[in-house]
């Protein structure tokens, strides 16, 4: 028997512990896979919570038509060896309007391609619960949030009044319209999400290592070249620099971060001497202070 | 899951609550662990002094509550509406913090603090001393099942680091903790603003011979109901296959292991267990907080919200109790109709 005491155990079975209460709960839930580490982790712990049975959960990708061209691929290659099935939805609307990061400018392109396609998604599926990989690390205001954490008819959270959570003891009653958002990477921090990979031989998009990419610098992040909708600015040439990914996104709302960490060994050696925070390279949060309450708010996941 | 033969992963956690009343300077000596253990990122420093120079109460130097403070209400009125929580680690544990409102009318959320702790950390200020709201949280974090308490006595810059003072609050202290359920207290002189006694001694308080507040949380030890009755209320029933029907759940109490004998309640039911069914391979045991698949040598009526037990300490089964409740909701209660729900439903 595994060492009862050692504190990635204690965190594996307490999402495991979640995802159940979720799958007992809901009628009609779902896990947002959003293709990242977190969403890696989120899915193997789903698999394993249920095991041998395939987990009781509709999967959704909320597709901003920006993610790197590494993520799609992927996200499709994994769902083809797990033998699962992924609904994929883009805000159609949207994309008939031609929004987008560039043209429209970060924070438009992530309320309507994202917060609107994901609200578009869970009514158009009716799903009454959505599975997510935040955790409350990652952000001030989501060091506040609940673990099954309630939105409205709106998707509105509502931050001043949460429910009660006690012990390992969740409530998901709601009516009809309303939903939960469930969060069973709560307790765990960036470090852990590696260590965990590592410890599980987890696969995850290999952006995360280091590697030589085609790189221009803008306001002071380092954002890749990933396919020819990038206009460069004047005198702007791409230069091959070394770099990895912390957290992925839209790809040019993302900032890679120099490093030479090419294998997990390495990340986690990283991080362990790291003085920034993860979400340093989201352009989208910094907007203004309680920028992430304020998306949270609305709708955003 | 195989097990880490070291490394980050073999450390155990300790969940850890901060109560006490409204400027205590709880979310200050949050602030102050964080600070000094070096686990505040330098984007987020950065952050910190620009809303310390908008939002900020200690003049030019950072103001810590904002590291812990993350709601934009609680930013511009400068108080705590919810609990946070805060994740750091030292080479010996990994520590999650619950920091909780101090107001009476977010008492509620203090509540949900306490249930996952072990241990609680309730600080009074010295120059006050005891106030109606630390006997309040003192007994909620009791009655929520916490046995481990840090009498952090804050402040004690204001009051000239005095050990007569410190003396008879801890005193005070020892006397209403006597009617309370809890196995040990432990007091510790503090100033979180000026750092004494949180991660460093300081050299303020030579008087002071015992362990600092981080010394006392990375080394105390608490029980996590290995040494109780086995338990385990079944979450969601496994059918996988016509063959294959397993009882999922987390092991609240005690241990269990294939072949041993079990009691279902309510119902009485008896069977032993088949096998311990887990991704990584059937397991020969299970300990107390493992979220388990347990399969039964017979076919047995078992639903979710179920409790395997231990045969020869089962639970009582009742329908009436007596208990003490801890009321949330804005409206009184009202006595005489049901108005109890037991989570989790069938």
């Amino acid at each position: 028997m595994p060492a009862p005491n050692s504190y990635l155990q204690t965190l594996e079975a307490e999402s495991i512990h979640i995802l159940r209460e979720a799958a007992a709960n809901f009628r009609k839930p779902v896990i947002l896979y959003s293709i990242g580490k977190d969403s890696s982790v989120l899915l193997h712990l789903a698999l394993k919570a249920f095991f041998p049975a395939k987990p009781p959960f509709a999967l959704l990708h909320v597709d901003t038509m920006w993610k790197f061209h590494e993520m799609i691929a992927f996200r499709d290659r994994r769902m083809s060896e797990l033998g699962l099935e992924l609904l994929v939805h883009v805000n159609r609307d949207g994309v008939s309007r031609g929004i987008g990061p560039i043209s429209h400018g970060g924070t438009v392109h992530t309320d309507v391609m994202k917060t609107e396609g994901l609200k578009q998604a869970l009514d158009l599926h009716g799903f009454d619960a959505a599975i997510g990989g935040a955790r409350r690390d990652e952000e001030t205001s989501r060091a506040k949030e609940r673990i099954f954490s309630f939105r409205n008819a709106a998707h509105r959270w509502d931050p001043r009044h949460q429910r009660p959570e006690l012990w390992r003891l969740y409530n998901g009653r709601i009516h009809a319209g309303e939903s939960i958002r469930v969060f069973p990477l709560s307790n765990w921090t960036e470090i852990d999400v590696w260590t965990y990979i590592q410890q599980e031989d987890i696969p995850v998009v290999p952006l995360y290592f280091a590697a030589e990419r085609l790189v221009v610098e803008r306001n002071g992040m380092l954002i890749k070249v990933d396919d020819d909708r990038l206009p460069l600015r004047p005198g702007e040439v791409p230069q091959p620099r070394l770099v990895r990914f912390r957290t992925l996104g839209c790809y040019p709302l993302t900032g890679a971060i120099e490093s030479q960490a090419a294998n997990l060994s390495e990340i986690i050696a990283e991080l362990e001497g790291a003085h920034t925070s993860e979400r340093q390279g989201r352009a989208i949060d910094h907007d203004q202070g309680g920028s992430m309450e304020l998306k949270k708010r609305e709708g955003y996941f | 899951m195989a097990p880490p033969p070291s490394g980050p992963g073999a450390k155990d956690m300790l969940r850890l609550i901060t109560c006490g009343s409204v400027d205590n300077g709880k979310s200050t000596l949050i602030g102050r662990l964080l600070f000094d253990a070096r686990q505040v990122p330098g984007d987020h420093l950065e952050a910190l002094a620009r809303d310390s120079r908008r939002y900020g109460t200690v003049g030019e130097e950072p103001d810590l509550a904002l590291l812990v403070d993350g709601l934009q209400a609680e930013r511009e009125q400068g108080i705590t509406i919810d609990v946070a929580y805060r994740f750091f680690s030292t080479p010996r544990r990994r520590f999650i913090v619950a920091d909780t409102p101090g107001h009476a009318q977010y008492t509620r959320n203090m509540v949900t603090g306490a249930s996952t702790a072990d241990l609680a950390i309730v600080i009074v200020d010295a120059r006050t001393g005891l106030l109606t709201q630390t006997l309040r949280h003192s007994t909620i974090v009791s009655l929520m099942g916490v046995r481990h308490v840090v009498l952090a006595v804050n402040k004690m810059d204001l009051v000239d680091y005095s050990e007569q003072r410190f003396t008879e609050i801890a005193a005070a202290y020892s006397l209403l903790a006597k009617r309370l359920d809890f196995a040990a207290v432990t007091n510790i002189p503090t100033s979180a603003l000026r750092g004494d006694n949180v991660i460093a001694p300081g050299t303020a308080m030579p008087w002071y011979r015992g362990p600092t507040l981080l010394d006392h949380l990375e080394s105390v030890e608490v029980d996590r109901g290995g040494t109780q009755p086995f338990r385990l209320a079944v979450q969601w029933v496994n059918r996988s296959g016509a063959d294959f029907r397993g009882y999922a759940g987390t092991v609240l109490g005690g241990s269990i292991c294939a072949g041993d004998e079990i009691v279902a309640q309510p119902s009485g039911a008896a069977s032993r267990i088949a096998r311990i069914v887990t991704q990584d391979g059937d397991l020969a045991e299970a300990g107390a907080g493992q979220a388990v698949t347990l399969t039964l040598a017979d076919a047995v009526d078992v639903a979710r919200g179920d409790v395997f037990a231990s045969p020869d300490r089962p639970p009582h089964v009742a329908d009436q109790f007596a208990c003490h409740l801890v009321w949330m909701h804005d409206a009184p209660m009202l006595p005489g109709p049901t108005c109890c729900s037991l989570v989790p439903r069938r």
